[in-house]
């Protein structure tokens, strides 16, 4: 039992400035909020409202691998059977939990922002329900398969109908599966299964340098979790407005 | 020269029990930091304004307060990032001793818990067994940058907002078990400690820690989530679980 109060003496709340950003506190946390709920209803369209993704040679990242099942002469979602893995992936990233706790649950809104009173004293953290964001490797394995799947598709769409041929689509797979990548093998918990996890560095240089290498990209893995994001948006509404013809059917499309 | 208007210093004045802002004019010179702001309001103005602060120098780490709200230590704050009106408090985390001073003691009493670095009896009495390599180094001595300003506890919401001083140690002290249980001459499985008192689980990687930190120390980065995958590799794998049964560890 602790017997340290837990704060100082209470006074008029000031308005808290951070001196290592120029920007209002509420603005990062309003910008992450206003653009996940944009982006998972997005997905959820593209999810039970479409029924594929694909134009020609181009394959949407959404329906990556493709699998056609009729269950009962319905046919299930095709990217169903591909989003939980991105949103698993996603959603117990290290990265991606800054951004929820922060913008959705206010845990805070902004670093030494008071909280809302409403959340009290019984915080528990990633001890409760959240404590399943400790399979994020788990999602990390699932993830890795679902790569192998984009790559192909990525450099399989060079070679359509016998001949190798490119156009902006292609350039767009081949932007999103690269972004993608430095997204996924930035990862905290592969950096952890790459070499951190062993407490002598230098006993592999094989694991080390494997450990260097994901910490490279990990250093900015909120900037690859943000621009694989917009790639991935970007990739499916280019090939989905392809599909609907609003986009022209021209050689270069 | 053109003559600068003098700075308006709000300081808590007061204890424990309450207080008030107090608001100080304070001539501007050039260079100056909150630090000499209040030290030139305490020498001229208000001789029992009580501030702790030793080095001056952003390496003892004593004269940790709050700028505008932020945490941050007084000296390492030039008052032309601030403009004409800054405002001084104590840790909101700690309880007030006076004006800006604050019992920082729960934090001694939190690294009384952890065990203390640990060889394996071999490593002990084994001389060659003491020369490390320089990548083993550099990850220990990043941890070992801590100047203990808690300015990470401070602003850490788990102790700050939620007062969950009773289920989680905190960031400095995770550092603290981050630079024991990555050393590759401690013998001691720290992670029992880490997911029960320590509460590495009750931080949600808001990363403020590792944004106030004075040192430019990767708190969350390479203290903390490191931590919890240890603990994940322990608790919440049952792949590793599975395999550590078959392999009868």
């Amino acid at each position: 039992m602790q017997t340290v109060p837990s704060a100082g003496p209470k006074l008029a709340r000031v308005p808290v400035r951070n001196p290592y950003s120029a920007l209002p506190n509420w603005l990062y946390p309003a910008l992450v909020a206003v653009t996940l709920t944009a982006f998972a209803l997005y997905s959820a369209w593209v999810v039970f409202g479409n029924s594929g993704g694909r134009f020609g040679p181009y394959l949407s990242p959404f329906y990556s691998p493709e699998i056609t099942l009729r269950l009962g002469g319905f046919l299930v979602p095709p990217a169903l059977w591909v989003a939980w893995a991105p949103l698993a992936f996603r959603a117990t990233c290290y990265y991606y939990r800054k951004a929820y706790f922060r913008s959705f649950f206010w845990h805070p809104r902004s670093c030494a922002v008071p909280e809302p009173r409403s959340h009290g004293s019984n915080y528990r953290g990633e001890t409760g329900f959240w404590a399943l964001n400790n399979l994020h490797r788990f999602a990390l394995y699932a993830i890795t398969v679902q790569m192998a799947f984009l790559w192909f598709d990525a450099l399989a769409q060079f070679y359509y109908q016998g001949a190798f041929r490119v156009g902006l689509g292609s350039l767009l797979m081949i932007v999103n599966v690269v972004c993608l990548s430095g997204y996924t093998f930035g990862c905290h918990a592969l950096r952890h299964l790459a070499g951190g996890r062993s407490d002598c560095f230098s006993c592999s240089r094989v694991r080390f340098r494997l450990w260097k290498g994901v910490t490279v990209l990990n250093v900015r893995h909120d900037r690859w979790a943000w621009v694989s994001l917009f790639t991935v948006l970007g990739t499916d509404l280019y090939i989905r407005l392809l599909v609907l013809g609003v986009l022209p059917h021209a050689p270069w499309a | 020269m053109a003559s600068v208007s003098p700075l308006q210093l709000s300081v808590f004045r007061g204890d424990a029990e309450g207080g008030e802002m107090v608001t100080y004019s304070v001539p501007v010179r050039e260079g100056m930091v909150v630090l000499d702001a209040v030290l030139w309001a305490q020498a001229n103005l208000a001789p029992d304004l009580a501030v702790r602060w030793n080095c001056k120098a952003a390496k003892c780490g004593s004269c940790a307060a709050e700028v505008n709200g932020f945490p941050r230590l007084l000296c390492k704050s030039p008052v032309a990032d601030y403009g004409e009106e800054i405002s001084v408090r104590p840790m909101a985390a700690f309880p007030v001793v006076r004006d800006l001073v604050t019992d920082v003691s729960w934090n001694y009493e939190v690294n009384q818990r952890i065990a203390p670095f640990t060889p394996s009896e071999a490593d002990r009495d084994d001389p060659r067994a003491w020369r490390m390599q320089q990548v083993d180094v550099e990850r220990a001595i990043e941890f070992r940058k801590c100047i203990e300003c808690f300015l990470c506890q401070d602003v850490c919401h788990v102790l700050r907002n939620h007062g969950r001083k009773d289920a989680y140690f905190g960031p400095r002290f995770m550092v603290r078990m981050a630079s024991l249980e990555m050393h590759p001459k401690d013998s001691l499985d720290r992670r029992p400690q880490l997911k029960g008192e320590a509460g590495v689980g009750y931080c949600n990687i808001t990363k403020c820690c590792q944004e106030v930190c004075p040192e430019h120390i990767h708190i969350t980065d390479n203290a903390i989530i490191p931590l919890k995958e240890r603990m994940a590799d322990e608790y919440f794998d049952p792949v590793r679980s599975l395999l550590r049964r078959l392999g009868g560890r």
